[in-house]
């Protein structure tokens, strides 16, 4: 059995978004932001005061990430999915101003996922574990604000071909494995 | 070199001095080399459970942590990004007369050197947040042993994993069954988020303070090892079985390997209380042992 692969490019538009299904194997290029918690955070905060995001919300897809100090000669250091599930809190305010994607790794709440087909996003999972070699896919790496907080910062990332697995579509499907509670 | 197994037959060795810089250059070397290079009993297992998968995707994900491995290792990068909490076990022989400074600076002196070039995970308060800086302070858990030895043990723990780790306190009643009950949900509740394939490490007994170590010192032993209690090695075949069988598979997305290994650790208990830890380990089990 082979398994099916997609590739797609930043930014993503709700129809392309609509097309991806749970379970599917994307490989992802163009612009992706970092952030993580802290930077989570302070996003909110600022759009709660009326202020807009540091970084275009419309149409990216946020990684969650906070990566080990680069090798000299690399362009970043190992990169893998930390905990989507600390976001959720954080992501509807995002969601609501046209963000389009998200990459992790772990469940999201049920809030996040309605969220996701009313707006017509996804839930990418990347393989936790495996950050060596996801560093390889990110080609270039800036920070784009909030430097104080290391790498908790938000980062502009240029990824090639970055591998993914779509955790959860617009369409309620899910391909994480849920145990009966 | 006199061993501590050695010592156990005469309860006496020769008393010798450790300058506290050896344990230093020890712990820094080591750290450096488990951040990269997993160990090879998990390669080993993982390599294996490739084989019994049938879905794609789960191939898949079980291939690219391997080439990931190989490459972190070829590129001498670490594995993943979270190179974690450093918890260190230390034997020290009653022998042993530790000398040129304070043992747990010394220590965390090592672990200072060795975060250098490594993400620093640590903050020095839980509420105030405030990173330390050098990934300090280590996590140190002493023992005295007989011999005139010192044996470092130690995990780079990350904390996807750990956050799903969980601890419970049993009546008697709830016996055998309830703590298998209790084992399957959490690995069911941690799901995708703990980076399985995963290593369960089970403590059962103790106290509520003694149970979390006990499931730690369960994530020191290498993959393959059985109990030498034959009901607890009968436990830990009967909990890997029902976990594999859960379905949830390599990240959570479906398979035949949610897990590579259970160990079970046991210990002295209450006539009141059953207690339970289940410390769950990552797809980047990071861990060293070292004798001086």
């Amino acid at each position: 059995m082979i398994l099916e692969t997609l590739e797609i490019e930043t930014p993503l538009d709700v129809e392309h978004a609509r097309e991806l299904r749970a379970g599917t194997k994307v490989l992802i290029s163009g612009r992706i932001f970092g952030a993580r918690d802290a930077a989570h955070r302070r996003i909110v905060d600022l759009l709660n005061a009326g202020e807009p995001a540091p970084f275009p919300l419309a149409g990216s897809i946020i990684y969650y990430v906070g990566p080990a100090p680069a090798k000299e000669g690399h362009v970043i250091g190992p990169a893998g999915p930390t905990t989507a599930g600390r976001m959720d809190t954080l992501t509807l305010p995002l969601l609501e101003r046209g963000l389009r994607g998200m990459i992790g790794k772990g469940y999201r709440s049920p809030a996040v996922r309605a969220a996701l087909c009313h707006y017509g996003a996804v839930y990418f999972a990347a393989i936790g574990g495996a950050a060596a070699l996801l560093a390889r896919h990110i080609v270039a790496k800036r920070v784009v604000a909030f430097e104080d907080l290391g790498s908790e910062a938000i980062f502009e990332f240029t990824f090639d071909r970055f591998p993914v697995v779509v955790a959860n579509d617009a369409h309620g499907g899910e391909a994480y494995v849920r145990l009966p509670e | 070199m006199i061993t501590s197994a050695d010592a156990g037959l005469t309860g006496r060795t020769v008393p010798r001095d450790v300058d506290v810089a050896l344990l230093s250059d020890a712990v820094e070397r080591e750290l450096r080399i488990a951040a990269g290079r997993l160990p090879p009993d998990y390669l080993g297992a993982l390599a294996d459970a490739a084989q019994r998968e049938s879905s794609p995707l789960a191939i898949d994900i079980i291939g690219t942590l391997l080439e990931n491995a190989a490459y972190a290792e070829r590129e001498e990068i670490p594995t993943c990004q979270d190179t974690g909490m450093a918890i260190l076990f230390i034997e020290i022989g009653q022998d042993v007369h530790l000398i040129g400074g304070n043992v747990v600076e010394a220590l965390n002196e090592g672990v200072r050197r060795a975060y250098r070039d490594l993400r620093k995970s640590i903050v020095g308060d839980p509420l105030l947040r405030k990173n330390t800086g050098d990934n300090t302070p280590a996590n140190v858990h002493f023992d005295i042993v007989p011999g005139n030895a010192i044996r470092i043990q130690g995990l780079m723990k990350g904390f996807g994993a750990e956050s799903m780790s969980r601890l419970v306190l049993l009546p008697p009643a709830a016996g055998i069954g309830g703590v298998k009950e209790f084992i399957l949900d959490v690995v069911g509740r941690a799901g995708p988020n703990a980076c399985p394939p995963l290593i369960v490490g089970v403590g059962i007994g103790g106290s509520f303070d003694s149970v979390g170590l006990l499931a730690k010192r369960a994530l020191l032993r290498p993959l393959g090892s059985v109990s030498p209690l034959p009901h607890v090695a009968l436990l830990e075949s009967e909990l890997i079985a029902a976990i594999n069988a859960l379905g949830i598979g390599p990240q959570g997305l479906g398979g035949a390997t949610t897990a590579l290994g259970v160990h079970v650790e046991v210990g002295a208990t209450h006539i009141a209380a059953i207690p339970v830890a289940v410390n769950l380990n990552c797809s980047a089990p990071r861990r060293f042992a070292v004798e001086l």
